[in-house]
């Protein structure tokens, strides 16, 4: 085992910067020669060319089919005998190695060897920030937290900002300066834009144009004002695919002015959502939601809220609620009209008795109910929320308007087509893109690659040589956040400062320092510029203090967003709701509608080179690595098409085609394709998987429009999904895998939950008796009724555990590693089903039949209760996953880690072994972070049992809704114990006598008695 | 076993061995086929054939070895596949050959001294090739020795709970003990050999080969006394050893492995598969080398009805399966049932089912038994059928067991062949050149049979 | 005809247990190589940079251990001395020294020496040098007599059977924990008894036990489960 191992796992003081602010170059390099990876500082430029690219590709995503046709030479025979060897060595006659180890010259004063520091920082996505807490080990970024202090983050995270310390430590990073494609420095760079800006200024820069992402940084925008002040002429453009253009629309309607809307959903009894996907981790403010939302979804609570959802595409929102009409997105805007009191549209008799019980129960609960509209729903339907929230009196107390987080609200699309405009007419000269990917991702309409490639200066900023950066003379290779100082809000406005976590890899650049180039101060850093706009915030002699505990705490004090007082417009109320008769329907019924959704995964594609993310299970499909076309199981069957069939969506004139997915409680007519797949220059992970279906979208119709045509075509596509069969009906049976009863049945009977084996099922000595002596016994609990399905937990996990990536192809052979996944069962109606999300980690079986059958005793049981996994101890027969009733036992039939990219081996966490090819791997409840706690508990000679709170698994940790409690059961108190006190608590097969340590908490759903039956 | 080998009364039993034969002509007839027979051009190509094959193999097992076991189509469910399904086939044929040497010489069953040699030769090459497999299946390989317990640098034991670890000292017994008494078996006809050749380089080999064996008087009392010995040793084996690996499958708690009746039903296939793989070996070579005076229809007919026989143990096995996963009323088991019928290997149950219970039916037929043509097909059948039987047990079994959403499918690879085929070649090839370098038939113990033999027992 | 000499009878009969001898000592031979030193390097120095001596450093001088293995009491990692530790002394003494010529490069470069590893553990084993620390196990221990080693060497094994001789019967190896940085600390015997906090001890086993209840050491049980060095 020793080569991976040493490779995998850096040792605590092979990696050693030199100062806080700067990583050590020539240790890493030295570590690079040592491990003939491949070269630190290559640019994907000449990666892209060399076949050594794809050696790579495949080197990181092993092609099962392929697997035994391409030679043995592709990783490198030699090297795999080497390896072999050195495994053997460390039980047998082999030596080991000598290894070096490598002192600090000077060594910082709060580094502790062996011990990890945390730094609050923030990720954000589309200007709106997640607040984090990141674990760095010698200054390296291993793991991203959720900052619990933070109000709008308890320690709750989403995918993207877990996944993104991946985005740091990614080898496809652009690492240069290019200019007109060949390596150019920063330096070059600035000689030459300040030059071209004397006679810029002259015209007070009329020529030139920014265009960027949606920024919320206070610094950023007052930068900018800076700059435009300095030329009055320059326009700044804000475009992102996905924006939130219909939100501020609707706002204007209904109040004459853009505001952010927030909803306190811990006060809300009833939830409406019209086509809302708030439980889903691209929604403003998803973390926070999610765990208001779980918070008034406990049964035993007395208060259990109940959900609506009227949705086109099927969400895990949607999925979550008690009651849910699929409709299809434009006729959401007249239902929305129904609930608001028009009388106008035609309902059939199902959604007539729906709407006529939503609006009941929104009258019965005025004040405490809350109609949320989706982000891709028309202006007028946000109107119409406004209006019904107002209606009913919930503004001030279940919803809240706020000034908008971003700091630039002007309408997105308009501002792209003013800048395609402009472009056209030649008035641009200089163009700078920054963290914006247009040449991918504009609407197909605007034509801005002809307009683009018209202007005669283009400078991109970007982390990634993507379309957009080949298309420009200059590309500026950027920082990551955890590279770069800035600040950014969170969405409720509170602002945090982002601090660097590493020196920049690759010496990149962020929009603060071009900004100061294109400024004329060239010598301008982004730390000055966020650090000066704050001292002018915060003037006064106690700066230092107010700074030193803003970085502490992750967040600026008293930057929160007060509720706004909003005066609506009458007039565009009545003519918004009641008034209303004519809506912008989609024609006849049978038009077929198609719907543009951000991928749940790789969101608009900026994160399509993350291979977590790639990997990461869709919450209803459980595909991976691709999109594709959902169709309901109606549709589908009329048109006899089936999964992975191809079929070809023509819409707006452009046609695209896409592998089908039959997708339970799609409705009729309707079709959704996801964003962001497709990409030509993403790098290994993301370039080439899935299809593009941006070329069907446009300005006028960017999320929904009727009118699509849908036509098979012949041949099918290979799509990878980790769930074989999403239902829990096999045979003549159901298996009682998810416990569920309604809130009224819960109540009458609360030991509904009857299949509880007998307390000793077993010829052996109780179990009980051998681990209440014990002062630590683990358990964990996952409260069905939490979850919502949002996979932060693999991610987590996955991160936490050095968990491999495998590659399309493998997950097609049932082989993903994730330690921990979510199933999803539907059941019912496949076009309006009943669906349960279940996570499902290793469940620790007190009596568990790995450990019998494992030969070498590589699987045992720990005092404390744990199923331990020894992996330099497994020979690898598979036994024990073959007897794993769970199947939660993940197998690397290859050698799936990556032992050389010097960049993974930074982004290891050190206390968890990288495992090698032919071991077996599970969930281990972070044993590394027990053992961390009990030697802290040890040495501090207290034998106290209370872990609670200090003690978190990594998915426990990451969880939004606060599913997942993992604890010590010898201890009354703890709130694992309490919880599994609770009489919805059942064990996963438990009448197998595994005596699963994890057990589940039953899904209670709440349903509106009138709709039921 | 003994009644199944009585034919019915009136019915004039064959002869174990053609009349007009005396001590010369046997001995002669036999080792001729080593000593004076040239080199025949069938011979060479058949060898040359398997050995192609088993090259196939070496491809095959050196990509398992330098990639892993993922170029196998095993996955996360079935995490067990060909491997295995051929380990247990393999095992299971290995088993006639010390059936017919040790039970049935204690059960003086005499007709069975012109078959026990190739008989067990057969078994120690079904041995080595079932071998093969434990170690190809590991992630892991180069520490396959893991699993003895030997005093290691770790302080640390196997787990001798796993019954893949008993599976390690049944198969290891099983082989020590076939080879060392199929050798002590050779070793008279050793000396004959040295004795009968005339080229000195044979004489030498033959003569080290047959420890200086003298067929003394002395030699002979020890001679007998030893291979009754033995043969005491190895009859439990031959239940053991297949008891043992059905526990692999007994002690896992899969639906469709978990069941008590696994051992005495694998114990019977393993037995139905070997005498199927004899009748296989046997009539090519009896008609080969025109041994058939001494592999008569007597035989052949007996064979057949041990297939007979053992196929219904296997079928009561079947069905009582069936039975308890109905009777037992879980919701597990009972869907083993329907997912053996409707799932989607339901065509490899039902082959099975055919190819085992259905078609060995027609050995109920005289003239069906003693038809060399028609045995070998039905023999071939039951390999077939066997191996499918091992497949339903592994794969099926796995591919759909408690939760669904972690349901999956197996699909062999080119590999998973390559290494299976090539165990097949490995096995010929071993077999074309025992023929050639060995006395495939006992000669000593043949003459016993001998009218002279009877007459000198009766003095 | 005979082929054979006589004698090949009586060879035949020794080489039966001839053979059985030679297949005995060869895993007899394996066995033992492994546990050698040309496998574990155990007692075998290893070259440095510099010659840094253990035993003058401590014995001669004096200097406590965790002068330089600063975090040994408080983590995981006992930590190497940065160059800035040797410097503290070596900018005012040993001057000219040829043999520091590396360290004072160091300093002045900015580049880190670079040392051989000579306790070390496999990367899949997790030892914490804090914990043993605090339940009472000397550094000489594991490190044996570190003050008379003029270059550095392993004084254990470091192989499995090592650590867990230790770990199946702590109380053989604890003591006092103001002892525990005590090169010349010695168990008390019957000629050598030992008073600890108000008791005699005139051998190990009765003080391991009592250090063990004092220091709530763990059990057996628990200090052998695999997640305990293994994650």
């Amino acid at each position: 085992m020793m080569m991976e191992e040493q490779n995998g796992k850096p040792h605590k003081e092979d990696v050693c910067p030199g100062k806080k602010d700067k990583l050590n170059l020539e240790t890493a390099n030295a570590q690079i020669e040592e491990t003939k990876g491949p070269e630190f500082w290559r640019s994907l430029e000449e990666l892209a060319g060399s076949g050594e690219f794809q050696e790579m590709m495949h080197r990181e995503f092993p092609k099962g089919a392929s697997e035994w046709l391409d030679t043995v030479s592709r990783r490198g025979f030699m090297k795999l005998m080497g390896a072999s060897l050195a495994m053997a060595g460390m039980t047998a006659c082999t030596k080991q190695p000598l290894e070096p180890i490598v002192p600090y010259v000077k060594q910082p004063e709060e580094i502790v060897p062996g011990k990890p520091l945390f730094f609050a920082t923030a990720f954000t996505l589309g200007g709106y920030a997640a607040p984090l807490l990141v674990e760095s080990h010698l200054y390296r970024p291993t793991k991203i937290e959720g900052n619990d202090k933070h109000p709008v983050s308890l320690g709750g995270t989403d995918v993207f900002s877990q996944a993104s310390v991946l985005g740091l430590y990614d080898p496809d990073r652009s690492q240069n300066v290019i200019h007109l494609g060949n390596v150019s420095s920063w330096g070059q760079f600035k000689e030459v834009i300040l030059a071209t800006l004397k006679d810029q200024s002259a015209s007070q820069g009329a020529g030139i144009r920014v265009l960027t992402g949606a920024f919320s940084s206070p610094a950023l925008a007052d930068q900018s004002q800076a700059f435009l002040k300095l030329y009055p002429q320059a326009k700044w453009h804000v475009y992102e695919p996905v924006n939130r253009d219909n939100a501020y629309e609707g706002a204007k309607l209904a109040f004459g002015q853009p505001v952010d809307t927030q909803y306190q959903l811990e006060n809300a009894d009833v939830i409406v959502t019209l086509d809302a996907d708030f439980l889903y981790a691209g929604f403003p403010g998803f973390t926070k939601y999610a765990r208001d939302y779980a918070k008034r979804r406990d049964p035993d609570s007395g208060n259990m809220s109940r959900m609506y959802a009227i949705e086109s595409s099927p969400t895990s929102t949607g999925l979550k609620s008690d009651h849910r009409l699929p409709v299809r997105a434009v006729d959401v805007e007249m239902i929305a009209c129904q609930l608001a009191g028009s009388s106008g549209g035609s309902l059939s008799g199902a959604q007539a008795k729906f709407v006529a019980s939503v609006v009941k129960e929104l009258q019965a609960h005025r004040g405490s109910s809350v109609v949320i509209p989706g982000e891709h729903q028309p202006p007028a339907v946000h109107a119409l929320a406004h209006a019904i929230n107002a209606q009913l009196g919930n503004v001030g107390k279940t919803v809240v308007y706020t000034d908008t987080v971003v700091a630039n609200p002007a309408n997105q699309t308009e501002s792209l087509k003013d800048l395609v405009a402009d472009m056209k007419a030649g008035k641009v000269q200089w163009l700078i893109v920054s963290g914006v990917n247009p040449l991918f991702d504009s609407p197909a309409d605007v034509n801005f690659a002809d307009a683009f490639n018209g202007v005669p200066n283009r400078v991109h900023l970007g982390l990634y040589q993507d379309e957009t950066a080949e298309q420009c003379h200059w590309h500026i290779n950027e920082t990551h956040y955890l590279e770069s100082w800035g600040d950014t809000r969170a969405f409720d406005g509170t602002v945090s400062i982002v601090q660097p976590l590493i020196a920049p890899l690759y010496d990149g650049k962020s929009l603060h320092e071009l900004l100061g180039v294109l400024s004329d101060d060239a010598q301008l850093s982004a730390y000055n510029v966020v650090q000066d706009y704050w001292r002018k915030q915060h003037p006064g002699s106690d700066f230092d203090l107010f700074w030193r505990r803003s970085l502490h705490d992750g967040w600026v004090q008293g930057t929160t967003y007060t509720p706004k007082q909003v005066s609506a417009k009458s007039e565009n109320f009545s003519q918004t709701t009641t008034t209303r008769s004519t809506f912008s329907s989609g024609g006849p019924a049978s038009a077929i509608e198609i719907n543009f959704r951000p991928d749940p995964s790789i969101y608009d594609g900026r994160f399509s080179n993350n291979a977590w993310l790639q990997e990461l299970p869709k919450p209803l499909s459980k595909l991976t690595w691709d999109n594709a076309v959902w169709i309901g199981p109606v549709m589908a069957e009329r048109m006899g098409v089936a999964t992975k069939d191809l079929v070809r969506v023509e819409v707006n004139g452009a046609k695209v085609d896409l592998p089908v997915w039959i997708q339970a409680g799609h409705p009729d007519n309707s079709i959704t394709v996801f964003l962001g797949y497709g990409r030509k220059r993403a790098g290994r992970a993301g370039t080439g998987a899935g299809f593009d279906v941006y070329p069907l979208r446009t300005t006028a119709t960017p999320y929904f429009t009727t009118g699509a045509q849908v036509t098979k075509i012949s041949g099918t596509y290979l799509l990878a999904s980790t769930q074989g069969y999403q239902t829990m009906d096999a045979g003549d049976e159901t298996r009682p895998i998810v416990r569920t009863a309604t809130l009224e049945e819960y109540k009458q009977h609360a030991d509904f939950n009857e299949e509880k084996p007998p307390a000793e099922l077993t010829l052996y000595p109780g179990f009980d008796a051998q681990y209440k002596k014990e002062p630590y016994a683990w358990g964990m609990t996952i409260d069905l009724n939490s979850c919502v399905g949002c996979n932060n937990c693999i991610i987590a996990c996955q991160s936490e555990n050095n968990i491999a990536v495998v590659g399309k192809e493998q997950v097609n052979h049932g082989r993903h590693m994730h330690w921990i996944r979510v199933d999803a069962y539907y059941q019912g109606d496949r076009s309006d089903p009943q669906a349960y999300f279940q996570p499902v980690p290793c469940m620790q079986c007190e009596n568990a039949p790995c450990e019998l059958v494992c030969p070498v005793g590589a699987t045992t049981h720990s005092t404390e209760g744990l199923n331990d996994m020894v992996y330099n101890r497994c020979v690898g027969t598979r036994y024990c996953s073959n007897n794993c009733p769970y199947k939660v036992r993940r197998f690397n039939f290859f050698l799936f880690s990556d032992w050389d990219t010097p960049q993974y081996k930074m982004m290891r966490n050190p206390d968890v072994t990288v495992r090698s090819r032919g071991v077996m791997e599970k969930c281990t409840y972070c044993v590394q972070r027990i053992s961390e706690y009990r030697i802290k508990a040890e040495e501090s000679g207290t034998t106290d049992r209370n872990t609670d709170g200090d003690l978190k698994t990594a998915c426990q940790q990451s969880c939004p809704a606060n599913a997942i409690i993992f604890g010590n059961i010898n201890d009354a108190n703890s709130q694992v114990s309490k919880l599994k006190a609770k009489q919805r608590n059942y064990g996963l097969l438990d009448d197998l006598n595994t005596r699963p340590r994890t057990t589940y908490l039953a899904e209670i759903r709440n349903p509106n008695p009138e709709l039921q039956g | 076993m003994a009644d199944l080998m009585q034919v019915e009364p009136g019915e004039q039993k064959p002869p174990v061995i053609a009349p007009g034969h005396n001590y010369g002509t046997v001995t002669d007839k036999i080792a001729d086929v080593v000593l004076k027979k040239p080199v025949s051009l069938g011979w060479l190509g058949g060898l040359f054939v398997c050995f192609l094959i088993l090259q196939w193999m070496l491809y095959g097992v050196t990509l398992l070895f330098f990639k892993g076991v993922g170029v196998w189509g095993v996955n996360i469910p079935i995490g067990w596949g060909f491997a295995i399904v051929n380990f247990v086939w393999w095992i299971g044929i290995g088993h006639a050959g010390t059936l017919i040497s040790a039970i049935l010489l204690l059960l003086r069953q005499s007709w069975r001294n012109s078959i026990n040699r190739f008989a067990e030769a057969m078994t120690l090459f079904a041995v080595a090739c079932a071998g093969m497999y434990p170690i190809f299946h590991l992630g892991r390989p180069w520490l396959a020795y893991w699993l003895f317990p030997y005093p290691n640098t770790m302080g640390y034991w196997p787990n001798f709970r796993s019954p893949l670890v008993w599976d390690v000292f049944a198969v290891t017994t099983y082989g020590t003990i076939s080879l060392v008494f199929w050798f002590v078996g050779l070793i008279p006809d050793l000396a004959t050999m040295r004795e009968r050749t005339d080229k000195k380089i044979l004489k030498y080999i033959f003569g080290m080969a047959a420890l200086g064996w003298r067929f003394s008087a002395r030699h002979w009392s020890r001679y007998e006394t030893a291979y009754l010995l033995l043969a005491g040793l190895a009859t439990p084996l031959v239940l053991s050893v297949h008891t043992v690996v059905s526990f692999d499958f007994a002690v896992g708690i899969v639906p469709g492995w978990h069941t008590t009746i696994f051992p005495p039903y694998f114990v019977a296939g393993a037995i139905y598969s070997g005498f199927a793989m004899v009748l296989v070996l046997a009539i090519p070579i009896r008609k080969f080398y025109n041994l058939g005076d001494f592999i008569t229809e007597r035989h052949i007919e007996n064979s057949a009805m041990v297939m007979l026989g053992t196929g219904w143990i296997v079928a009561y096995g079947y069905a009582f399966e069936a039975f308890m996963n109905w009777y037992g009323g879980d919701v597990y088991e009972g869907f083993v049932r329907f997912n053996r019928f409707h799932g989607p290997y339901a065509l490899t149950y039902m082959a099975l089912l055919f190819f085992n219970l259905v078609v060995p039916q027609v050995l109920w037929i005289r003239k069906v038994r003693i038809n060399n043509f028609w045995l070998f097909l039905i023999s071939l059948d039951v390999l077939v059928g066997m191996w499918l039987e091992r497949f339903v047990i592994v794969v099926v079994s796995l591919h759909r067991d408690f939760l669904n959403s972690s349901w999956g499918m197996y699909y062999p690879t080119q590999v998973d062949w390559a290494i299976f085929i090539g165990t097949l070649g490995f096995f010929t090839a071993c077999i074309f050149l025992f023929m050639r370098v060995l006395p495939a038939i006992s000669i000593f113990e043949l003459r016993t049979l001998l009218p002279e033999a009877e007459s000198v027992k009766h003095e | 005809m005979q082929i054979f000499h006589r004698a090949t009878n009586t060879l035949a009969k020794a080489s039966i247990f001839g053979g059985l001898i030679l297949v005995g000592t060869l895993l007899w031979a394996c066995i033992q190589i492994q546990r050698s030193p040309y496998v574990t390097y155990q007692h075998v120095a290893r070259p440095q940079p510099v010659p840094f001596s253990h035993e003058h450093h401590v014995a001669a001088i004096g200097i406590d251990c965790r002068y330089c293995h600063t975090s040994v009491e408080n983590s995981s990692f006992a930590g190497i001395p940065p160059t800035k530790t040797c410097m503290n002394c070596h900018s005012e003494i040993w001057l000219g020294g040829g043999m520091l010529q590396p360290v004072r490069d160091s300093y002045a470069s900015g580049k880190s020496l670079i040392w051989n590893r000579v306790n070390d553990l496999p990367d899949f084993v997790y030892f914490d040098h804090s914990i043993h620390i605090s339940k009472g196990v000397g550094c000489n221990t594991c490190h044996g007599p570190v003050d008379r080693m003029p270059l550095m060497y392993n004084e254990g094994s470091l192989q499995m059977e090592w650590c867990l001789d230790c770990h199946r019967s702590p109380a053989k190896n604890l003591r006092p924990q103001e002892q525990v940085f005590n090169m010349r600390y010695e168990q008390p015997t019957t000629q050598k008894p030992l008073l600890y906090d108000g008791k005699v001890y005139t051998d190990q086993m009765s003080l391991g036990a009592d250090l063990v209840t004092k220091y709530h050491l763990r059990t057996v049980a628990d200090i052998t489960s695999c997640s305990t060095c293994h994650r």
